[in-house]
């Protein structure tokens, strides 16, 4: 009960931005409501079943292409999204149907390649996708005030979905199910849960969303082309965030996703050129330094002050 | 006849493609860290040879042992004072970790170099060789020989060297190693050193052939995915025949599809590979 309070809150808080805040501020909340889709996305695979995956990237392109084709070919903005999610979890399944039965190193460099290979795949049919020169949206008419207002709704009605499955999947038989798989996939497997659907369920729900993210931030930015939106960061920043947050909690992810974006804000202003070697600096300090993340130890902290006095 | 052309150059292709794998298949076996650092050291070592030749007029052969003695000191250094940290954690941790120290020296070399592509322009090329039908550059073909050479060696130094049974005994069964007397700490580092020797030397090779930049590592680094995978993971010979393969699909599928897809089409073999046969062609435990 008290994560679905702190979601409506929150939820609430950030619909009413647009009464206080300029416009930078509704693009930054966007880009954390579009973050805390990823890291909560991957959380389904990777925190809840443990399995490392690094699809993310290939989510988001597809859901980026499907809807930017079908809305090249006349279909309205929110169909488009709607055709995406469908497809990135159609894709999701068939993909995860091929690759789960992999464990650790082989299913890790799986969903890597499955992402270049989509790239590829999109370069090589410029007929289709506008390869390599990328892809035009048709543009909103709208007042740039209006869009900011009607993507950061559009972001945050997404999170807020994906974070209502996340809790409802928590307490479910399937999340469970996948926490056992991630402690023990063999045991589980003999204690009669079918691990090989379990896991196809929890790869289909970590694409669904990440691909309709994927269609949002198309229209959202009018232009994509394949280095942008399957970029491999696309795959490690939701991880990174997870850790940041903690692994397999229902707010972890998204309190990731606003340090991650607070520090890249910083480091984008400041130290333009190695941005990326930022990203790089902190994942090797977080492993080496915070393994358990953030927020558990903010959370000892205040135990401990609260016990001391 | 154009066919036997293909084959050849394909040939040529996978003796580099299985010296540019084969440290990347040994960290993974032995350490059971997948190393996404390996691209970037390969680009770096071709780095090496490129400076090594414009400033100094060293042949990128002989660079082979500059930037192979560099990179392992470099290799040796990041194992000894960040992985062996982590070196039993998940996958996950120890995959996302190379990840970061990857970002870190790929940002470096893009700001210490540039992203702008250059190339060795040899002064004196060795010409084009004639094999009957079979026309060949010999600077390439002889990269590739030596690519084969130094892939023999690493294979004769893990048989034959009290190092190389050590690093054998640690991929078997880390802990009868270390009740073998193996320090297993000391054993990881100088793998992961030579794992980053291999890269810089097959860099040193490749600095003839492609042109460099830092935003190459990638393509390099999905080369070893794929030879890895078809050769199966952790054997020497196995590089070599997955490195021939890859090659040789490779140079069949940009003439019957157009080089653009020569991508598209490795990864699906892998990806295929992977849902068929995940130890690989030629795959089977131990690392000799």
């Amino acid at each position: 009960m008290r994560s679905w309070i702190v979601l409506v809150v929150v939820t609430a808080l950030t619909a009413a931005l647009p009464l206080a805040g300029n416009n930078y501020l509704l693009r930054l909340a966007t880009i954390t409501c579009m973050y805390a889709v990823l890291a909560q996305s991957w959380n389904f695979i990777g925190g809840l079943a443990g399995y490392p995956s690094f699809a993310t990237a290939a989510f988001f392109g597809l859901g980026a292409y499907v809807s930017a084709i079908l809305q090249v070919h006349g279909l309205p903005s929110v169909a488009a999204w709607g055709c995406a999610g469908l497809i990135a979890m159609l894709f999701a399944a068939f993909i995860g149907g091929a690759i789960l039965h992999l464990r650790g190193h082989y299913f890790a460099i799986a969903t890597l390649v499955v992402a270049e290979m989509l790239r590829e795949i999109v370069n090589t049919t410029p007929h289709f996708t506008g390869g390599g020169m990328g892809l035009n949206l048709p543009i909103m008419r709208m007042s740039v005030g209006a869009q900011a207002q009607f993507f950061l709704f559009a972001m945050l009605g997404l999170s807020f979905l994906c974070t209502a499955t996340a809790i409802l999947v928590q307490r479910s038989k399937l999340g469970f199910g996948l926490r056992c798989i991630q402690q023990n996939e063999d045991a589980a497997n003999v204690l009669g849960i079918n691990t090989y659907a379990y896991k196809t369920a929890a790869f289909s729900l970590s694409g669904v969303f990440v691909g309709m993210a994927g269609a949002i931030y198309a229209n959202w930015t009018n232009y994509i082309d394949p280095p942008d939106v399957f970029d491999v960061l696309l795959a490690i920043k939701p991880l990174v965030m997870v850790m940041l947050g903690g692994l397999g909690t229902i707010f972890g992810p998204a309190i990731g996703a606003l340090i991650l974006i607070a520090f890249e804000e910083f480091v984008w202003r400041n130290f333009l050129t190695i941005h990326a070697a930022a990203l790089g600096f902190i994942i090797v300090v977080l492993i080496l330094f915070l393994p358990n993340g953030i927020v558990p130890l903010l959370r000892e902290r205040v135990a401990r002050r609260g016990a001391s006095p | 006849m154009i066919y036997l052309q293909i084959a050849a150059n394909g040939l040529v292709l996978g003796g580099l493609y299985a010296c540019i794998a084969v440290g990347f298949s040994l960290v993974w076996g032995v350490l059971n860290v997948i190393n996404i650092l390996h691209g970037t050291f390969i680009v770096l070592g071709s780095y090496i040879a490129y400076f090594a030749y414009v400033h100094a007029g060293i042949h990128p052969f002989a660079s082979i042992v500059i930037a192979g003695g560099v990179l392992y000191a470099l290799g040796h250094a990041i194992h000894a004072g960040i992985i062996n940290r982590v070196i039993a954690a998940p996958v996950l941790i120890t995959l996302t970790l190379t990840f970061g120290l990857d970002l870190i020296l790929n940002n470096a070399m893009l700001v210490a170099f540039t992203a702008d592509y250059r190339s060795i322009n040899l002064a004196r090329p060795l010409g084009t060789l004639e094999i009957g039908p079979v026309f060949l550059p010999g600077d390439r073909v002889a990269a590739m020989a030596l690519a084969l050479l130094l892939t023999i060696l690493l294979w004769r130094l893990l048989r034959d060297s009290r190092i190389g049974r050590a690093i054998v005994a640690v991929r078997m069964d880390r802990e009868a190693a270390a009740l073998m007397g193996v320090d297993v700490k000391r054993i990881n580092a100088i793998t992961f050193g030579i794992g980053a020797l291999m890269a810089g030397a097959a860099g040193a090779l490749l600095s003839i052939i492609f042109p460099i930049s830092p935003l190459n590592s990638a393509t390099f680094l999905g080369k070893a995915f794929v030879v890895c995978v078809l050769g199966g993971l952790g054997s020497v010979p196995g590089a070599i025949i997955g490195g021939i393969v890859l090659g040789i699909v490779e140079s069949f599928g940009s003439y019957w599809f157009g080089p653009e897809h020569a991508v598209t089409i490795s990864f699906a073999i892998l990806l295929v590979l992977l849902f068929a046969r995940p130890r690989g062609l030629v795959g089977r435990r131990g690392y000799e």
